[in-house]
């Protein structure tokens, strides 16, 4: 579904990303860990739209979207969430809502998407009237993630969503991506806590310094010494 | 009843300022501009209501639309031209620009038609009538009533619209405005138009309830507006409207004192005080992020 060959990435003079490449599979949950500063974020901006490539490419569904402006890759159908929310604070939980959905025209099933989202995190249906910034920080990763999902997009790309969250919370957050991914949603999930997103992710990827060090199946690196020692807290 | 009287002149004004400094805010709230050659565009606004008067017998509010219209166009041109590439500059050098763009447009049109001062034609007519005793004429509401429509117009569009949607998203974060689709371009494109709208309306408004008009009118009314803008709180949108109200009043009052001199000392002491004790204005609170 989406294939990442290559791919350089530059901050002013900054190296940011070193040749990466790794592919995501329709209907998988693909992670990728690492530490602060690896390039997990930068990997997905790129992805996005948010940032040029200086080199390589972005396969989406057998076209290029290297380079491509970020509203024609949101309607191609990825949807990102980004790190920290970034809920429009200003706005109510319907009005994020409708923002998800502004490339969109069907109006019918867009009120599906509504009732959807709604399922999904009955929370924002309780504060649906509320101003976004006066939620909680679980709260405000859930509108996040919904908002995306009024994009109906194919592919997923969350990027921290634990973040700062409660240990329930975060366990609530996780239950709900396997779900969105059990609906048919591709997820490429960018995760500090290596060790909630391996036990969902069907893959995974590791990356240091703007490189992929290692690649496999999430099982194989949650088993791994290497891994254990140098991101799982040497469990 | 002379002070009813005052208050109603004071709005009437102060209804002005708001219309000039709506745009000061939108773009301000949009791009973190602020954008000097705004003044300008009331100037321009005013003097395309006053040909299509002239020269071309159109009513005042024909007149009123077309001026908008042009005005918007023009807002957009601006951007394009002179902003758009600026969009990654550091501030200062976009505000250089704003305050260059500012005397362009100023000589400019004193290139192309001369200083000469002219009379606004009245195209409204002109009764007073009493109302509890003071003297209200149809002129200030008209003014009024116009300058009321097109912020309850504006409202509607930032609130319930997809594109006034748009703005509040772009304003608040660019890059999570693009992460839903929004076209960040058209949508800066699209608050220099309607900014612009309104100040040409102003301007129209302007002629009409000062009758004077000449091509350096929008320096003084261009800072007042702005003046009100960061009374209100810069990028808030309510905010430029009771700033903008509130200024007006202040002004007659002070005026109707006495101390007609020290009418724009007024403001600008008002600016002082702001900066020094609120600079986040009337409506402007410290944001809080939630992690």
């Amino acid at each position: 579904m989406l294939k990442v060959e290559q791919l350089d990435v530059y901050y002013g003079n900054i190296q940011a990303l070193k040749g990466i490449s790794l592919e995501v599979n329709e209907g998988e949950i693909v992670t990728l860990i690492g530490a602060n500063g690896a390039g997990k974020s930068t990997l997905l901006k790129t992805l996005s739209g948010l940032i040029k490539p200086k080199a390589g490419l972005i396969n989406y569904l057998d076209s290029s979207i290297s380079g491509k402006p970020a509203q024609s890759i949101v309607k191609a159908g990825i949807s990102h969430v980004p790190e920290g929310r970034r809920v429009f604070s200003n706005m109510t939980v319907v009005e994020n809502l409708e923002l998800g959905a502004y490339l969109r025209k069907d109006a019918k099933e867009i009120r599906k998407d509504f009732e959807k989202v709604y399922e999904l995190f009955p929370r924002l249906y309780e504060r649906r009237k509320q101003l976004s910034g006066t939620l909680s920080g679980g709260e405000q990763q859930m509108l996040a993630m919904g908002r995306a999902i009024m994009a109906k997009p194919k592919l997923l790309l969350l990027d921290e969503p634990s973040m700062g969250l409660a240990p329930l919370m975060v366990k609530t957050i996780f239950q709900i991506i396997e779900e969105i991914n059990r609906e048919g949603t591709t997820i490429l999930l960018v995760e500090q806590n290596a060790n909630v997103a391996l036990s969902i992710a069907d893959r995974g990827y590791v990356i240091e310094t703007g490189r992929v060090v290692v690649s496999g199946p999430a099982a194989e690196l949650q088993a791994s010494e290497q891994i254990k020692l140098a991101y799982l807290g040497g469990i | 009843m002379e002070w009813v009287q005052q208050i109603i002149n004071g709005i009437s004004l102060g209804s002005i300022y708001a219309l000039i400094a709506l745009g000061y805010t939108m773009v301000y709230g949009i791009i973190k501009l602020i954008n000097f050659a705004h003044g300008d565009v009331f100037m321009v606004g005013s003097f395309i209501g006053f040909y299509s008067i002239t020269a071309w017998g159109l009513g005042f509010f024909p007149a009123l639309l077309l001026s908008m219209v042009a005005c918007a166009a023009f807002g957009v041109l601006i951007e394009r031209i002179a902003y758009k590439r600026l969009r990654n500059a550091t501030r200062i050098a976009a505000l250089i620009t704003a305050i260059g763009v500012s005397l362009l447009i100023e000589y400019g049109v004193i290139y192309v038609r001369g200083a000469q001062p002219e009379a606004y034609p009245d195209v409204v007519p002109n009764i007073s009538f009493n109302l509890f005793g003071a003297q209200i004429s149809s002129q200030s509401i008209l003014i009024l009533s116009v300058s009321v429509i097109l912020m309850i117009i504006l409202q509607l569009i930032v609130h319930k619209t997809k594109i006034g949607k748009a703005m509040r998203a772009v304003s608040h974060d660019v890059d999570a405005a693009k992460l839903m689709g929004i076209n960040v371009d058209n949508t800066i494109s699209a608050t220099f138009a309607i900014g612009s709208a309104l100040a040409g309306a102003a301007g129209v408004i302007f002629g009409v309830y000062y009758t004077k008009i000449e091509p350096l009118m929008g320096v003084i009314p261009g800072l007042k507006a702005f003046v009100a803008a960061v009374l209100g709180g810069i990028g808030i949108i309510p905010g430029a409207m009771v700033g903008g109200l509130v200024l007006g009043v202040v002004e007659t009052v002070v005026s109707g004192l006495g101390f007609s001199l020290w009418r724009d000392a007024a403001a600008f002491i008002i600016l002082i005080l702001i900066l020094i004790f609120r600079p986040s204005g009337i409506f402007g609170k410290n944001t809080r992020e939630k992690v």
